[in-house]
């Protein structure tokens, strides 16, 4: 488990977790904090927040020179070994150990435990992807995969754990700027040519921005209206104080979404939505590539209506009439244009209780895990490419201003904004705080409950003080659940990844400040 | 070991033998490994049972679903025994009858069954619940969280001793109303390692004595309690409860007829998780994951247990 609190962040998974645990597997956690899932683990690597690529690079010169790599599995299903050897190369033990502030022993057994099952996964979360080299650390990771074979096999995967219930799902549709609809190229002419005759429309031919890049193009004045469905920037971007100030400078905002949002009171006109997942029909996708559907339990109130009859009744307005498609018939249009998707039928997902694509046709039973061609004679389709990457350490540098790493995170009982998890009474809910080790509150002079400062490069905020012993000296928490009463986006860096997109939620350089001169 | 089709690299299944057993005189052949219990379904053969559940270890706690095996000199727990070949059962032999009469009276003569569903077992087998006289005085307010090991009250022989004690109210989510624990441990074993790995509730005190509870009987948001209700999916009694469930019913307003259950999938993390959303008049008032979904098995987080009211919020 990598980068990931999933006994808190996603327990039902975690059970299964807890199953294999309960059958004799192994864990190795590594986070920076000794999180709730990390006291389950037979070892924790407690490492030093944005230093993953040095460990993972360690970890692969380890498996390397032990003699433990998979040289069957290189040789006939990868390409790169070569200039990824060379790479690793500098990461000893030691010097890796320096850097990420793991002792070299653990980084040795997880190496030599890990090319050595017979089976074995690697887990990641946003601990991984919310950093400015997102894509980087990934790759570090799908290289150990490689070394060993532990991909494409029953038991033995890459496995990132997505954070919403159709984060997934969104992907496969084609809610990404560079993709049509089952990860199929904008930019490739066949595919485009495939959309524009059965829509009926000329499409644009060049990809278009992902979020990050579509505020740096309102910031700076080329994109001027946005249209913003059930998301909630103005608290949940990274640096929100800046993101506000882009959405307030907009010619015109449109927010539909089934609250009264921030972001929504921000907008020029806003569209009551339905719950997609309880008051419409449709589909979603988990992490593990199942499409499940989701059906209509009850009306939804006043004036929300699901987000499709929304969009159809806009497409009217602009004088295009699309019809009034049921969710199934708009699903059926998608399995014609999406191969991975085309043998999913409403009657096959209820039956089967959900799909995992691709699933190619009515008699697929679905892909149990992806990659295996990695694993047939010859492989099927290209190599698998090893791609070396470099250390780069968070944006947000410490500093004697910045001395001390704030980390984000999730609790168990609340989830990201809290547009949805506040309208429960959960008993295990505190006031948001700031998470310190005993060690630093003793030497900043502050008492557990006792309100203090927190100041970033980019802004201040004032939050209650909580002890955690599973910090370190120098590591501060905090969650983003709270935005009405501490705003824990005002302090993040909006520094992004240039491929994902994603920006460094999890690597903050701040400094805390006592408000009160005696502790409370 | 885990065999593989290589070609397709999907797991095979080693080939399960088969074992016949005889239920009530007919023969009925089963997969090695499965229970009496599984044998007595497949069968057709009603059997009743409170302790055991599809996902969780069977603990024979409650003795409901004993049946005669020949050979036995003790009759046998159906829901832990495996089959084996040549297994002459008797489900419903005078031995049979008799025994879970009296495991149905003295249950129903201690412990509130009216939401367990044994009604109809009760009048099948002449189970009469008042004959070991009326009730006996209720427990006050933890008062049977103080009972000592040991330490047992003098029967006065003229009524039925019972658990009865005032319903527990100590959080906004759920409720517990030990006057209708039977003691089955499900909810000790979904709370343990069979689901939530949690521990936050276990057996306290011996005998009749003997209760769930949490450590030195704190309330729940002082006890380790993570609040996934995982502990109330799997009670048989509906002595845990949802806190919507609970007050619906003390207002008289709980109406299952007019339930709708829609199966969909949770709106937070991305693991897929099924829920049955049980709606009455276009409100969501419980949910619930089903047994048989390979994701849950049945189990939920605090979010999706309890995490909806937010769709039916109302502004302040």
């Amino acid at each position: 488990m990598w980068g990931s609190n999933a006994r808190n962040a996603h327990p039902i998974f975690f059970h299964h977790v807890l199953k294999g645990l309960r059958n004799g597997a192994r864990m190795f956690t590594v986070d920076p904090r000794r999180s709730e899932t990390a006291q389950w683990a037979d070892v924790w690597l407690g490492i030093d927040v944005g230093t993953d690529i040095p460990l993972a690079n360690a970890i692969g010169r380890e498996i390397i020179h032990a003699g433990l790599t998979n040289d069957e599995f290189i040789e006939r299903a990868t390409i790169g070994f070569e200039d990824y050897q060379t790479s690793v190369e500098p990461w000893t033990l030691d010097v890796a150990s320096d850097v990420t502030g793991v002792p070299a022993e653990a980084i040795r057994q997880l190496a030599h435990e890990y090319a050595r099952a017979p089976t074995a996964q690697l887990c990641w979360t946003l601990g991984i992807t919310e950093h400015h080299n997102a894509t980087d650390n990934v790759l570090s990771l799908i290289n150990l995969s490689l070394l060993t074979g532990h991909v494409g096999r029953y038991g033995s995967g890459l496995v990132p754990v997505r954070g919403q219930n159709n984060v997934q799902g969104g992907g496969d549709m084609g809610a990404l700027p560079n993709k049509y609809p089952g990860f199929q190229d904008v930019e490739n002419d066949e595919i485009r040519l495939k959309f524009e005759t059965s829509w009926g429309s000329p499409l644009p031919a060049q990809n278009g921005w992902h979020l990050s890049q579509m505020f740096e193009a309102m910031d700076k004045g080329q994109m001027r209206s946005l249209y913003v469905i059930g998301e909630n920037p103005a608290q949940s971007e990274a640096d929100v104080s800046h993101a506000i100030d882009v959405l307030n400078r907009l010619d015109f905002m449109v927010v539909q979404d089934i609250f009264m949002t921030k972001t929504a009171e921000l907008a020029d006109v806003v569209f009551p939505a339905a719950a997609g997942w309880a008051e419409t029909d449709g589909t979603v996708t988990s992490s593990e590539r199942r499409v499940q559907l989701v059906r209509k339990a009850l009306d939804p109130p006043g004036e929300a209506r699901d987000d499709s009859d929304i969009i159809l009744d806009l497409a009217r307005a602009m004088g295009h009439d699309w019809g009034n498609p049921t969710a199934e018939q708009v699903w059926d249009e998608l399995r014609s244009l999406s191969p991975m998707h085309a043998g999913m039928s409403y009657k096959r997902l209820d039956e089967l209780g959900g799909i995992q694509w691709p699933c190619p046709d009515e008699n697929h039973p679905g892909e149990l895990f992806l990659h295996s061609r990695l694993w047939s004679d010859p492989i099927g389709g290209p190599p698998a490419p090893f791609t070396p990457v470099e250390h780069s350490p968070p944006l947000d540098e410490l500093s004697e201003d910045y001395p001390i790493r704030l980390t984000t995170g999730r609790r168990l009982d609340s989830y990201n904004t809290g547009v949805q998890s506040i309208g429960y009474t959960s008993p295990i809910r505190d006031e948001e705080t700031i998470d310190l080790s005993p060690e630093d509150g003793e030497m900043l002079g502050v008492g557990e409950g006792e309100l203090v400062r927190i100041v970033s490069r980019r802004g201040v905020i004032e939050a209650p003080v909580r002890f955690d012993r599973g910090l370190r000296a120098g590591l501060a928490f905090m969650t983003p659940h709270f935005p009405d009463e501490v705003d824990t986006n005002q302090l993040t860096a909006d520094a992004w990844d240039p491929k994902s997109g994603t920006a460094e939620f999890k690597a903050t350089a701040i400094r805390i400040e006592r408000i009160s001169e005696t502790v409370s | 070991m885990t065999t593989f089709d290589t070609t397709t690299w999907t797991r095979i299944e080693p080939p399960a033998r088969k074992v016949k057993v005889s239920i009530d005189g007919e023969d009925v052949i089963v997969t090695e490994g499965a229970t009496v219990l599984d044998a007595c379904r497949q069968a057709g053969v009603d059997t009743p049972t409170l302790c055991y559940g599809d996902t969780l270890t069977p603990v024979n706690a409650c003795r409901v679903c004993v049946v005669e095996v020949e050979g036995s000199r003790a009759l046998v727990p159906a829901c832990s025994r495996e089959a084996e070949g040549g297994m002459e059962i008797s489900t419903d032999s005078n031995r049979v009858r008799k025994s879970r009469q009296l495991v149905l009276e003295l249950l129903g003569s201690s412990v509130n069954l009216k939401l367990a569903g044994m009604k109809h077992w009760m009048d099948r087998y002449d189970a009469d619940a008042g004959r070991f006289g009326p009730p006996g005085e209720p427990a006050g307010a933890g008062e049977r969280d103080q009972a000592q090991p040991g330490h047992h009250h003098d029967v006065d022989g003229a009524t039925a001793a019972t658990v009865t004690e005032p319903p527990r109210i100590d959080n906004a989510l759920y409720m517990r109303d030990y006057a209708k624990c039977i003691l089955c441990y499900k909810c000790v074993e979904a709370c343990g390692e069979d689901a939530q790995n949690t521990f936050a509730i276990a057996v306290a005190g011996r005998g009749f004595e003997a209760r769930i509870s949490t450590e030195f009987a704190v309330e729940l948001p002082d006890s380790a309690c993570v609040f996934c209700g995982n502990c109330i999916g799997v009670c048989p009694t509906g002595a845990l409860m949802p806190m919507t469930e609970w007050t619906m019913r003390q207002a008289g307003t709980w109406n299952e007829e007019e339930q709708t259950i829609t199966r969909t999938v949770c709106s937070f993390c991305g693991v897929g998780c099924n829920l049955e959303l049980h709606v009455q008049d276009n409100k969501v008032v419980k949910a619930t994951s089903p047994e048989d979904h390979s994701v849950t098995s049945g189990h939920l987080c605090i979010k999706g247990r309890f995490g909806w009211e937010h769709i039916q919020s109302v502004d302040d």
